[in-house]
């Protein structure tokens, strides 16, 4: 669906984006991820035709960014980060202005209007100016705009950023519900985010992808194994290691600092792509240890994303 | 071409929706009639010359203060990135946005026809003389929003946008008054360069092929340059 092939962008001397490639298949949810000033709104602002590329091209089902614009900006719909619009407008007004430059007329764009109109929740501010808006309700505004001419690509930058956390859940489900049927780009660096609403994540740093898959991929290519965390009452260490250190899938053993001096916290470290969960239990059970806390302290994305974009 | 009207409309409809149009109009209809009538019993014709001559000048100051929104707004807001993101081309964003600009200078000088209304009840006036020099006026205000429309181009800032749009403007209107600073070799192009000088045969109610001409190259030019400018922006 989209191809972008060697995409670079150059500000005078500095490089934003960086000989980027990849390739988007139809219907799914992407989400861009980075730190600030990774390269995300620049990329997705050439995917859009904002700007040019300095080098390399993005085909659009098969229609090049950089020769044809036109028909290439018909096939996407596109939300700038915090929502842009006509502040002096009303909404009613803006959406229908956007309607006829997306070439709506007359019964189709009044029926297209409507159904924007319950998709994003508008109907009580159909008649109220843009700029009296709380971001969420501009950012729904916002969504409207950009599903105008129902197109298959909706590109959004940053869509929850500033919002508060019910308006952040109220534009997930609406990016969710878009996504069943659309082929859906996002940006953020807010990884639960990502978690929550994407098939897939691309991680940019510095104008270069670092990864790019699933997030559970993403989990197993880049972490080492999970780590499971016991904590036991009044136990002696060294016995629960060689206890435990035999069980199979154990790599290793280590004390770790506990909540209370009574406790002895420990944490497990398995070996790539087992489970000794099972038998950890079982090995525990045969003493006569009292088991406090079990649970598998699972990589989160929160640390690969750190381990991946810090500097060196 | 339906993508310009259509943004020509929008803008249009933007002028009237912030009172800065309503305050716009009422001030240059209170300077121009109070400039033009000051000294019309004096003079006794019935003739609107010294209100066209007003123009050069006055239009210098009045349209930047039109243009000045048209791109420095969108650019402030960042409606810019939306704006180009739509299935439009620089041409009709352009276009749009001179339309726009023009048409609101014809809203300005439409109450002035109240002038030559009231005029022709004091004698006979020359109504062709009067419709030759509307039509300059528009020409002017066209080439002048132009420029307007560039200096818009050019910053986020509306101040600084109307700022140059008036010193760019106002250099046209009054550089046939500071010949004696140029050296001889250029005197002709800076007297070719005046708006003023082009704009008398106008007031007259001549219309001559060559000044039309020197209206049409400076609001292509100016819009020539916004285009550069937007390319130079992606």
């Amino acid at each position: 669906m989209i191809h972008a092939e060697n995409l670079t962008k150059y500000y005078n001397a500095f490089c934003a984006v960086d000989g980027i490639n990849f390739e988007i298949e139809k219907g799914e949810i992407i989400g861009l991820l980075g730190p600030n000033g990774a390269g995300k709104t620049t990329t997705l602002r050439m995917l859009t035709g904002y700007f040019a590329p300095s080098s390399g091209d993005i085909r659009i089902k098969d229609v090049s960014v950089r020769e044809n614009p036109l028909a290439a900006k018909n096939l996407i719909g596109y939300l700038p980060e915090s929502a842009p619009l006509y502040k002096g407008m009303l909404v009613y007004d803006y959406l229908d202005h956007i309607a006829k430059i997306r070439g709506l007329t007359g019964d189709a764009k009044n029926k297209r209007l409507r159904e924007l109109a319950d998709k994003c929740g508008l109907h009580g501010i159909m008649h109220k100016t843009i700029e009296t808006l709380s971001k969420g309700l501009k950012q729904r505004v916002g969504l409207a705009h950009a599903m105008m001419s129902d197109p298959e690509i909706l590109v959004l930058d940053e869509p929850t950023s500033g919002l508060d956390p019910n308006q952040i859940v109220e534009i997930r489900e609406i990016i969710r519900r878009i996504g069943e049927e659309k082929t859906v780009i996002l940006s953020t660096h807010i990884l639960s985010e990502a978690e929550a609403t994407c098939d897939r994540i691309v991680i940019i740093n510095k104008g270069r992808i670092i990864a790019d898959g699933s997030t559970r991929d993403i989990k197993t290519q880049n972490g080492q194994a999970d780590q499971i965390q016991v904590t036991l009452l009044q136990t002696d260490f060294e016995a629960v290691r060689s206890q435990l250190e035999s069980v199979k899938g154990v790599r290793k053993v280590q004390p770790m600092p506990a909540e209370s001096p009574d406790h002895l916290k420990i944490g497990v470290t398995c070996q790539e792509l087992s489970d000794p969960r099972a038998d950890l239990y079982a090995a525990i059970k045969a003493t006569d240890w009292v088991l406090i806390d079990f649970h598998q302290e699972a990589k989160t994305l929160e640390t690969i994303f750190r381990e991946l974009t810090r500097e060196n | 071409m339906r993508q310009a009207v259509l943004i020509f409309s929008k803008e249009f409809k933007d002028y009237f929706i912030s009172p800065i149009a309503y305050i716009v109009i009422a001030i240059f209809l209170l300077v121009t009639g109070w400039l033009f009538f000051s000294t019309f019993f004096i003079f006794g014709q019935v003739e609107l010359r010294r209100f066209f001559d007003l123009l050069p000048f006055l239009f210098a100051l009045v349209v930047p203060i039109i243009t000045m929104r048209l791109f420095s707004e969108e650019l402030n807001v960042g409606s810019y990135e939306i704006l180009l993101t739509l299935p439009v081309t620089f041409l009709d964003i352009i276009l749009g946005k001179f339309m726009a600009g023009v048409a609101f200078v014809a809203a300005i000088l439409l109450p002035t026809l109240a002038y030559p209304i009231f005029i022709s009840f004091l004698g006979t006036l020359d109504w062709g003389v009067v419709l030759g020099s509307y039509l300059g006026s528009l020409l002017l205000g066209a080439a002048y929003v132009a420029i307007g429309l560039f200096a818009s181009s050019l910053t986020r800032n509306q101040i600084i946008a109307c700022i140059v749009g008036m010193v760019i403007c106002a250099t046209l209107a009054i550089i046939d008054k500071m010949l004696f600073f140029f050296p001889q070799s250029i005197l002709d192009v800076a007297v070719y360069l005046s708006s003023a000088i082009h704009f008398e045969n106008v007031a007259k109610g001549i219309i001559d092929t060559r000044d039309i001409l020197y209206f049409l190259s400076i609001a292509f030019i100016g819009l020539y340059a916004t285009h550069l400018v937007m390319q130079e922006k992606k």
